[in-house]
């Protein structure tokens, strides 16, 4: 029996190949978790958090939203107004905008029974700013005095913890600025300022498994890569108590699959619908569908470290270029109506709290002789050719850079503009931040809160965290500090929008539209709304 | 025989460390992956320098490779961003895309090859003809066309199943994503098995068979298909590898997070160890299937032999 013999061997090489692969196998995949959470369970669409869910570590959208439902700050925004208002704080309050004293609330607690007190943020922060502790949003407490010690631009740290922050008493802290500025209240509802449990320090491995915090929500079960199931927190004592018995995120492979699930209802909320499926929202799912401007301004940078771009006629030929966008058109027709034209740098969530409907002027209508004639005083397109680089991996970025170059070359013959495709956004941004740009490229800016501060201080001063152009302008830092220093809020935001009138001047970034939340939701789904961060609260969210 | 299977083992070692260093290569020219971590915002420079240590990253190319190869030998593949080892990554998804892996291959194999045996042996007729025009079509069509229409219809427009497979990815809903990753496959398998039917049925031995007197039923299992299934029994092999790596668009379109969907977010978020790792063990599936094919041509065709 010849065949049998053979047919033994390639069992044999067969039993050898499982045994070279069963390192990939072995108690994988457990079949629990019922996808569809009846009983006031809300499902929503998820996916999976791009980095550990430490508060001062997080600075993507899925692992901001277990943040939001699990932390209370001292502050909280609200949902349709955008303002801060006291949270875990029973007080905030200062003298000169640079030394400020917080008293928490009495009776807080974590969701494992520890009361919330000054050491649970002292501590916290502390963490968050130490530069050996890696967090991503370091940045953010680096406004508190000591800070160049704990985290210092290169080598190690002279110092573990903040001389600024101070515990007075059990519920009383204060914070010492390097320098005043007067919207710093107002930054405490963003989620690196939120308060760590003790545990969290005792046990960091258990805690980054399953965190505890003292928010609406407390995570009972979370599955890498399937999804996280939260309950409504017992000791939880706020203003924002959970109307539903608990949500359910899950985790999709894309956003076109969790919308057939959406319309299927296998799903109840949906944030962040795809951009194919806008023009079909409506109807699909019978009016269950938000899309409003949220705090996301799109724009496109000009690379100022580049001598062709930075001369003194330059100004001329990047006011010339915005007027050759026809933003109207093409958020209408190219973007389906889900981006909203700019009128100014900032943002339409701001209210009458920074935003402004005329800042652009006439720069910001579409005249093509009149942008054409400003180009050619300023001297021409540097090199007669215009690129703007974009990633391609995600997003529509490739529709509008498109559309953007066709009004260009419309007004300027074609050929001049052409979209320059850059594979990822790793790579993107890493040419972007390594200062290797030749022409304009992709720019954009979700705020971390709803302060005209965070619209201008990063992207615009001259060592600003996140001035990609590396656009430097002596009176705009000047006015910019002078906002800062200022302790009547709406002095600072005239002064703020003072600045912002630079910007109109020298061009060095083109604005084009804010970017519009969009959300679907099932039919026994009630009362969604959007924060102005564009994510569901999910807390109020009522199901039948 | 058993010399040339050790034979064939030992050769995977050189292909296994070449594709390996390969990919750790491409992955590496995509450029660096800490500037995306930090979204639109510039990196800070510390923090930046801390996260390239953790991973290597700051160290040269070659240092990194051996690394990471020191790694692979004591069970360790490295980490994912998240934190998580990417070992853990490979545990929760192999097993669901081995799972829709093997119903595709069952669909593609069983259905392929008992469709192609038909029309091969009545060629010209209209069965033939029909499964031709078919086949034609499934060829045609993308992939993802088909999976979103089939998920439309079915799963939204007439709600006969559902449009997404839920977690853990139970075998009856793999059933629709299986047909789909199969499709194309499938129509390869019938043209394939067809040709090759028809071919033998003017062979000497068939003849032979048939003029022995023996039942048609034990001519065609016996003589004709054994022999028609070596070209198919080779492409099935090297399609196996090609169903797990492949089934990216199956896998985003019914929402099963397995090889595919876990590659897809290493490679966006340019994580080198989990982009490797997943691809590494695919390297091992492909050689693994062709080592079988080779073997299985033995004991198809008695004329084989390996020394």
């Amino acid at each position: 029996m010849r065949g049998a013999t053979q047919a033994k061997w390639v069992m044999a090489a067969a039993a050898v190949a499982l045994a070279a692969t069963a390192c990939g196998s072995g108690g994988g995949g457990s079949s629990s978790g019922s996808a569809s959470g009846g009983g006031g369970v809300v499902t929503a669409f998820w996916g999976d958090p791009q980095t550990t869910l430490e508060p001062a570590n997080v600075n993507e959208v899925n692992g901001g939203k277990v943040l939001d439902m699990i932390f209370q700050g001292l502050q909280e925004y609200d949902a349709k107004t955008g303002k801060a208002r006291l949270a875990a704080a029973e007080s905030i309050t200062t003298t000169d905008a640079q030394n400020y004293t917080i008293k928490l609330k009495s009776g807080l607690k974590f969701s494992d029974g520890e009361p919330v007190n000054a050491a649970s943020f002292v501590d916290a922060w502390n963490y968050g700013a130490l530069s050996t502790n890696a967090q991503l949003n370091s940045s953010f407490f680096g406004y508190i005095e000591g800070y160049d010690k704990v985290h210092p631009d290169a080598g190690k740290p002279s110092a573990k913890t903040m001389s600024g922050l101070k515990k007075v008493d059990d519920l009383t802290f204060t914070v010492k600025l390097t320098q005043k500025f007067s919207t710093f209240p107002d930054t405490l509802g963003y989620s690196a300022y939120y308060p760590v449990p003790a545990k969290f320090f005792t046990d960091h491995a258990a805690w980054v498994k399953n965190p505890v915090g003292n928010g609406t929500y407390k995570i009972t079960s979370w599955t890498k890569g399937q999804g996280m199931s939260l309950v409504p927190n017992p000791e939880y004592q706020g203003d924002m108590k959970a109307q539903n018995k608990g949500v359910d995120l899950k985790v999709y492979t894309s956003d076109e699959t969790a919308y057939q699930d959406l319309v299927a209802g296998n799903l109840d909320v949906m944030d962040q619908l795809p951009a194919t499926q806008t023009n079909n929202a409506q109807s699909d799912l019978q009016g269950r569908y938000i899309n409003q401007p949220a705090g996301i301004v799109q724009t496109v940078s000009f690379p100022l470290y580049k001598k062709d771009w930075n001369t003194a006629q330059a100004a001329k030929v990047r006011q010339g270029l915005s007027m050759l966008i026809d933003r109207p058109s093409i958020t209408k027709t190219v973007l389906a109506g889900t981006y909203t034209p700019a009128t100014d740098w900032t943002s339409p969530v701001l209210g009458e709290a920074g935003y402004s409907k005329d800042m652009l002027g006439e720069f910001g209508t579409y005249d093509p002789a009149k942008g054409k004639q400003l180009i050619e005083e300023g001297g021409g397109i540097p090199g007669g050719k215009l690129t703007i680089s974009y990633n391609a991996d995600r997003g529509n970025h490739k529709l509008w850079v498109d559309a953007v170059c066709n009004t260009i070359n419309k007004a300027l013959g074609g050929g001049t503009c052409v979209g320059n495709p850059v594979g990822t956004f790793a790579s993107f941004r890493d040419q972007v931040t390594s200062k290797q740009m030749t022409g304009l490229f992709r720019t954009g800016w979700q705020m971390d809160y709803p302060t005209v501060q965070d619209f201008l201080e990063p992207l615009y001063t001259t060592n600003g965290s996140s001035n990609d152009g590396k656009w430097s302008n002596k009176e705009f830092d000047k006015l910019v500090g002078e906002a800062n220093a200022e302790t009547d809020s709406a002095k600072a935001v005239a002064t703020y929008q003072q600045a912002e009138k630079l910007l109109v001047q020298e061009m060095p970034v083109i604005p084009l539209w804010y970017q519009n939340a969009t959300a679907g939701y099932g039919a026994n789904i009630g009362n969604v709304q959007l924060n102005p961060f564009s994510v569901p609260v999910y807390s109020q969210i009522t199901k039948k | 025989m058993g010399r040339y299977v050790l034979r064939r083992l030992l050769q995977m070692i050189p292909v296994f460390i070449g594709t390996t260093l390969l990919i750790f290569l491409m992955v590496h020219a995509l450029g660096d992956p800490i500037a995306a971590r930090f979204g639109d915002k510039a990196p800070d420079p510390v923090v930046a320098a801390q996260i390239r240590a953790e991973f290597n990253l700051d160290k040269p190319l070659w240092l990194q490779y051996v690394l990471y190869f020191k790694g692979i030998f004591t069970g360790d593949f490295g980490t994912a961003f998240t934190g998580e080892p990417v070992i853990d990554l490979m545990a929760r998804s192999w097993p669901v895309t081995l799972k829709l892996g093997l119903t595709a291959f069952v669909i593609e194999a069983v259905v392929g090859i008992a469709l192609g045996l038909v029309s091969g042996l009545r060629r010209g007729r209209l069965t033939d003809t029909v499964a031709m025009a078919f086949t034609l079509i499934v060829i045609s069509i993308p992939v993802f066309v088909l999976g979103f229409t089939l998920q439309y219809l079915l799963g939204v427009k007439w709600a006969v199943i559902r449009p997404t497979v839920s977690y853990g990815a139970p075998l009856n809903e793999l059933i629709l994503p299986g047909l789909v990753l199969a499709s194309v496959s499938l129509a390869y398998v019938t043209r394939l098995t067809r040709t090759s039917v028809a071919e033998n049925l003017r062979a000497d031995y068939v003849r032979t068979a048939v003029a022995k007197g023996l039942p048609r039923r034990r001519v065609v299992t016996q003589h004709l298909l054994r022999n028609s299934l070596i070209p198919v029994v080779t492409f099935l092999g090297t399609d196996l590898g090609a169903l797990m790596g492949g089934a990216l668009v199956t896998e985003t379109i019914f929402n099963i997070q397995g090889v595919g969907y876990n590659l897809m977010q290493g490679v966006r978020r340019q994580e080198s160890a989990t982009v490797v790792g997943f691809v590494t063990v695919l390297v091992i599936v492909y050689l693994v299937a062709n080592l079988l094919v080779d073997l299985l041509y033995a004991v198809l065709d008695p004329r084989i032999r390996y020394a």
